[in-house]
């Protein structure tokens, strides 16, 4: 009990990233409204940057940024502070992120102006009747 | 300058885009010349590359001079040297044969189709040059993100296709990502060579495991590999004409190339085929593929579709050839990557050109097509002959090693499903010559036809198909040497 | 046994593709006609000169490029590809003079598509009588049933495109279903595909294995007819008769045989046959379908049809001259590919004469026509006398040793089949002579309104009639090529 007890909050951060991916997978697919499926989409994105900023920390370490003392000599000891490579990985990942989301949005709003509508549902029809 | 190819491949046309982007408010006849030019570079930066790498084995090159595994090594051998070639040089073919089919389709948007057109080469040249994992996610980003604004640039349901297309493909790239991510928590590198020195010890960590299967299933959601090829046919389907013959040839062959490279140089043979086992259940799968496209593209009625479902199919070839496991599998598959790139381009680049002139492309709308455009459908038939695997065209060359390596195999399944498919592709390509070689029936009783007016295509789109039939046939009698020299080293180093 | 590397063969595939542009740039078609017989002469020349250098007993060789780890695209000139090659060219010059006065004759449209065609299913005749190895015979095996889709559906009617459709499910079917496999399993058994004398397959499998191969390749190569896979051949007929005459006598078919010989001799080889006691299988599948050919043939009242099923039962004969694994039948087999060939064009050609001045196609309404057509009818009776195999005319002389073949092997059952398909032959094609000459006097048909064919449709049946009987005294070089074939077989 105690291994399951420790496998589950020991890794929760693990499991909040399951959780959000999940969460954004159920949208992109059982959602029929363009925009929430873009939400979706993003929320699915945005787990898998949490995931990696996560993996960065270590206990008692504190931000990535060299800390001066008194007497103006720097403490570099890596175990001091987080990792910041995923920190810098992911600053790239949400652009891309973000880039997507506005290709998204380009794409969402010819589609609107087209079809008068952001329901998949409708806008199939449509598309079925041409 | 010459120690700078690797960068330059992919710098070029990104600088290139930005300045056709410019020239676009200025004067939009500039656009296409620039992006001539800078496409050119690309392509002759490719093949001069391709030499050096000949010569020499292998181009290390690091970005901004910091050493790997802390900085962005350019990691160029046989395979990405050959790869990339095919690449630069089919995109600036390509880009020619389409230009009137730009002017046609989208004529007010020509400076940001060219300059998206430059920063897709980017983005795949990135992707084929570059020896480190993350550098990789975002090109392959980059790659997607123009791909999604060249498909949603048409008009109709473009937008739409192009909409489910985006949704799948960054799924399919936050799966690779992800799949990194494991490899960074387990090596700490991210640099290609690096963690394949790292992870042997690790073989057994579920953790790489989960790798593994990440980026696998990432990489076969964006090479459309049966049943995640969903998106394909309508987005290729749908999207403009120019935008179609530019990535139906090139982006999943690219994402097969991503693949192999997985395999062979980061989590190593030994990890792929021993300790997961994965080589029977993937031919099976890709056997399915290559029949399950192959019946899809019996039952289309429109031309365009017919072929982006023999891509489906072709995607088959090539992963049943990674996944057999032996010498001959993996000599298919990448032969494959070429033969499948100059078949493709040239497949779409007849159905733009039928386009051009006739404005439809569903098939009974071909009839009596040989009388109007005999050099175009004389290179159909070429490529027909190429798909459905007659010598000496290139395309028998890659079945011949595909085969072989599934009898070498034992995998009579995977051997079965190619013969099949042949056998459908001869249906489904002898349909076409048949609809559009006797044209109307009443017009004639069986003795002399009304000589149509011969309406060819102009010539900016005929040479170049010419030039990629003719390819056809040249690459098939150069197999050999192409074998020999190019993929042959490449094996040899993995121990294949 | 020496070994030249020349480029005449090479040459002699190119030179009909070459002629190709010309043909299409001819604005007038005397200019056109000529280019083609310009180079079919070529062809025939470059392959006689050839000749000497064979009939020494020498072989030119000659490599294109290595495609394949082992296998090369290469050609190799030897005593039974230039059998072949001489046929093939020689009648390739009598066809062109009787297509001019068929094509013309008719009117047809398109002849410009049809010569260049037809220089290209030339080209792939002549490719696979010179290939080395399988890869190459393949090659130009494909490039034939290609070259030959649009000839034979030339008419392009509704007829035409079912017959293509039936015509290409059939060769094209099983030149990718089952040759190409089987070609597979014996690069991958011996690494090589070249054709040697002693068969290189060799010591490599066994006897079941032996035999799959052995079925796969025969009705793989569905150009020779062999039944079930024969459908296509009567189908085929609706092309203008020079096509079937050319091609569905001396070409197509032909080449089909040809590869078939080609796989016994060369990749089998009859030591490793007789050992497996596969000589038997071949014969009992060869003998089927010359019975069952030569029954069909007497039901039919199409004359083309009636001649496509006779083709299908003599190629069996060759089928079976060389399953009989004796030297004598083989040579048989060798040489009927030669005599087959002009009797069988005589006939064909006759055929398309009768259509030209008459405009009839069934033998029911040929009653009396040899009154009016004394040449062509005439022309016909020697040719069916050579297809039937009666002195004095070649096809006696195959049939000879076809016959000498079964004493050789000691296999009665087969001599009973050759002499019983000789008398179906009889059956079949007297008749249509007898009532062609002396009709009953109130069926006469053709008052004295028709008169002889052009001169250029009766000339080549003339032509080719009388070299059908002067191949009877002197059958070389045929008779020559076909035992110099044999003994390398042999292993000499």
């Amino acid at each position: 009990m105690s291994d399951l007890m420790v496998a589950i909050v020991g890794k929760y951060n693990y499991w909040l990233c399951i959780i959000l991916m999940m969460i954004g997978l159920y949208a992109m697919i059982a959602k029929k409204n363009l925009i929430k499926k873009l939400v979706g989409m993003n929320i699915f994105q945005t787990s898998i940057i949490l995931f990696y900023v996560s993996i960065g920390c270590k206990e008692g370490a504190t931000i990535p940024i060299l800390e001066h003392r008194a007497d103006h000599s720097v403490l570099v000891d890596a175990a001091h502070y987080i990792n910041p490579l995923p920190h810098v990985l992911m600053l790239t990942a949400i652009v891309v992120s973000v880039s997507t989301f506005g290709v998204a949005l380009a794409l969402v709003l010819k589609v609107y102006r087209k079809h008068k509508t952001l329901e998949e549902d409708e806008i199939l029809m449509q598309l079925r009747s041409e | 300058m010459i120690d700078h190819y690797p960068v330059l491949i992919v710098i070029l046309p990104l600088l290139f885009a930005f300045v056709v982007s410019g020239a676009a408010w200025i004067r939009e006849s500039l656009c296409f010349p620039l992006t001539v030019i800078g496409m050119g570079l690309s392509a002759f930066f490719s093949v001069r590359l391709l030499g050096q790498v000949a010569t020499t084995g292998l181009v290390e090159y690091r970005l901004g001079g910091w050493e790997t595994p802390w900085g962005i090594g350019y990691h160029v051998d046989y395979l990405n040297g050959l790869v990339v070639t095919v690449v630069t040089v089919l995109a600036f073919i390509n880009l020619i044969a389409t230009r009137k089919n730009v002017e046609q389709e989208t004529p007010e948007k020509a400076g940001a189709f060219y300059s998206l057109y430059l920063l897709f080469i980017v983005g795949l040249t990135g992707i084929l040059l570059t020896g480190d994992l993350f550098n990789l996610y975002v090109l392959l980003e980059v790659a997607s993100l123009t791909s999604y604004a060249l498909i949603g640039m048409g008009s109709g349901r473009a937008p739409m296709a192009s909409l489910n297309y985006l949704f799948m493909g960054t799924m399919g790239g936050c799966f690779y990502l992800l799949g990194v991510g494991y490899l960074y928590i387990m090596t700490g590198s991210l640099n290609m060579v690096d963690v394949a020195t790292l992870l042997p010890q690790l073989f057994n960590s579920s953790a790489i495991v989960m790798a593994f299967i990440f980026c696998m299933v990432g990489v076969g959601i964006k090479m459309a590999f049966f049943p995640l090829h969903m998106w394909l046919p309508n987005a290729y389907g749908f999207a403009p004409t120019a935008s179609a013959s530019l990535i139906a040839p090139l982006m999943t062959k690219v994402m097969v190339y991503v693949l192999i490279r997985l395999i062979l140089t980061v989590f190593s043979v030994d990890f792929a085929f021993v300790v997961l086992k994965m080589g029977d259940p993937m031919v099976w799968l890709s056997s399915l593929a290559i029949v399950a496209g192959a019946v899809f593209a019996l039952a289309q009625k429109n031309l365009k579709r017919m072929f982006c479902y023999i891509v489906v199919s072709e995607i088959g070839y090539m992963m049943g050839g990674v996944w057999l496991g032996n010498n001959a599998g993996m000599t298919g598959a990448i032969l494959h990557i070429l033969n499948d790139a100059i078949m493709t381009l040239c497949l779409f680049l007849c159905a733009g050109t039928i386009f051009y002139r006739t404005g439809g492309l569903d098939l009974d709308r071909l009839k009596g097509l040989f009388q109007k455009m005999p050099v175009t459908m004389a290179c159909f038939v070429t490529v027909a002959l190429s798909v459905i695997g007659v010598p000496p065209t290139c395309g028998f060359f890659s079945k011949w090693y595909l085969i072989s390596g599934g009898l070498q195999a034992g995998q009579y399944g995977f051997v079965a499903a190619l013969l099949f498919s042949s056998l459908v592709n001869v249906i489904l390509f002898f349909r076409v010559i048949e609809i559009s070689y006797y044209g109307d029936f009443e017009d004639h009783h069986g003795h002399g036809s009304s000589p149509e007016a011969v309406m060819e295509a102009p010539a900016s789109m005929l040479v170049p198909l010419l030039i990629v039939s003719v390819g056809l046939i040249v690459v098939g009698l150069y197999t050999g040497g192409i074998v020999n020299h190019l993929i042959n080293p490449i094996l040899m180093k993995q121990g294949f | 046994m020496e070994t030249i590397q020349s480029i005449k063969p090479l040459i002699a595939v190119l030179v009909s593709i070459c002629v190709i542009p010309l043909l299409v740039l001819s604005k007038k078609a005397n200019v056109r006609e000529g280019w083609t017989f310009a180079a079919a002469g070529v062809k025939l020349l470059l392959v006689l000169s050839m000749l000497p250098v064979i009939l020494n007993g020498n072989q030119i060789v000659y490599t294109l490029a290595e495609v394949v780890p082992g296998v090369a695209i290469r050609f190799r000139v030897d005593a039974l590809g230039l059998l072949f090659a001489c046929v093939a060219a020689s009648l390739w010059i009598v066809t062109s003079a009787y297509s001019i006065g068929y094509m013309r004759g008719l009117k047809e449209h398109s002849q410009t598509r049809y010569y260049i065609f037809f220089a290209l299913a030339l080209s792939a005749t002549i490719g696979v009588a010179f290939s080395a190895n399988l890869l190459t015979l393949y090659l130009f095996y494909e490039m034939l049933s290609l070259a030959t889709y649009p000839l034979v559906t030339h008419h392009q009617d509704k007829e035409a495109r079912t017959s293509g459709r039936k015509y290409l499910t059939y060769i094209l079917g099983t030149s990718i279903g089952l040759v190409l496999p089987a070609m597979l399993v014996c690069y991958y058994l011996t690494g090589t595909l070249e054709f040697s004398n002693q068969g290189f397959l060799a010591g490599a499998c066994n006897r079941g294995l032996a035999a799959v191969l052995l079925v796969f390749f025969i009705f793989g190569f569905a150009k020779a007819g062999v039944m079930p896979f024969h459908g296509w051949l009567p189908a085929a007929m609706v092309a203008p008769t020079p096509v079937s005459a050319l091609l569905h006598a001396v070409a197509v078919v032909k080449v089909g045989v040809f590869s078939i010989v080609r796989i016994i001799t060369g990749v089998f080889g009859t030591e490793l046959l007789s050992e497996f006691n596969l000589g038997v299988m071949i014969c009992t599948i060869a003998s089927v379908t010359i019975i069952v050919a030569s029954l069909i043939a007497l039901s039919q009242d199409n004359l083309k049809r009636m001649l496509a099923f006779s083709t299908i039962g003599q190629l069996s004969y060759i089928i079976l001259g060389v399953g009989l694994l004796s030297p004598k039948g083989i040579t048989g087999g060798m040489l009927h590919i030669a005599m087959h060939a002009f009797g069988k064009i005589t006939l064909f050609f006759c055929a398309g004469a009768i259509f030209v001045a008459t405009g009839k196609r069934n033998i029911s309404e040929m009653v009396g026509i040899g009154r009016r057509m004394p040449w062509t009818m005439g022309a016909f009776f020697v040719g069916s006398l050579s297809i039937i195999g009666l002195p004095p005319t070649g096809g006696f002389l195959s049939k000879w040793y076809l016959v000498l073949g079964t004493l050789e092997a000691n296999q009665m059952t087969f001599l009973f089949v050759l002499l019983s398909s000789s008398l179906l032959n009889a059956a079949y094609f007297m008749p249509v002579v007898y009532r062609a000459f002396f009709p009953p006097p109130e069926k006469a048909m053709f008052g004295n309104k028709i008169q002889e064919a052009p001169l250029f449709c009766v000339g080549p049946p003339v032509i080719t009639a009388f070299i059908s009987v002067a191949l009877f005294f002197y059958p070389e070089p045929f008779f020559r090529l076909a035992s110099m074939a044999v003994r390398f077989i042999g292993g000499n």
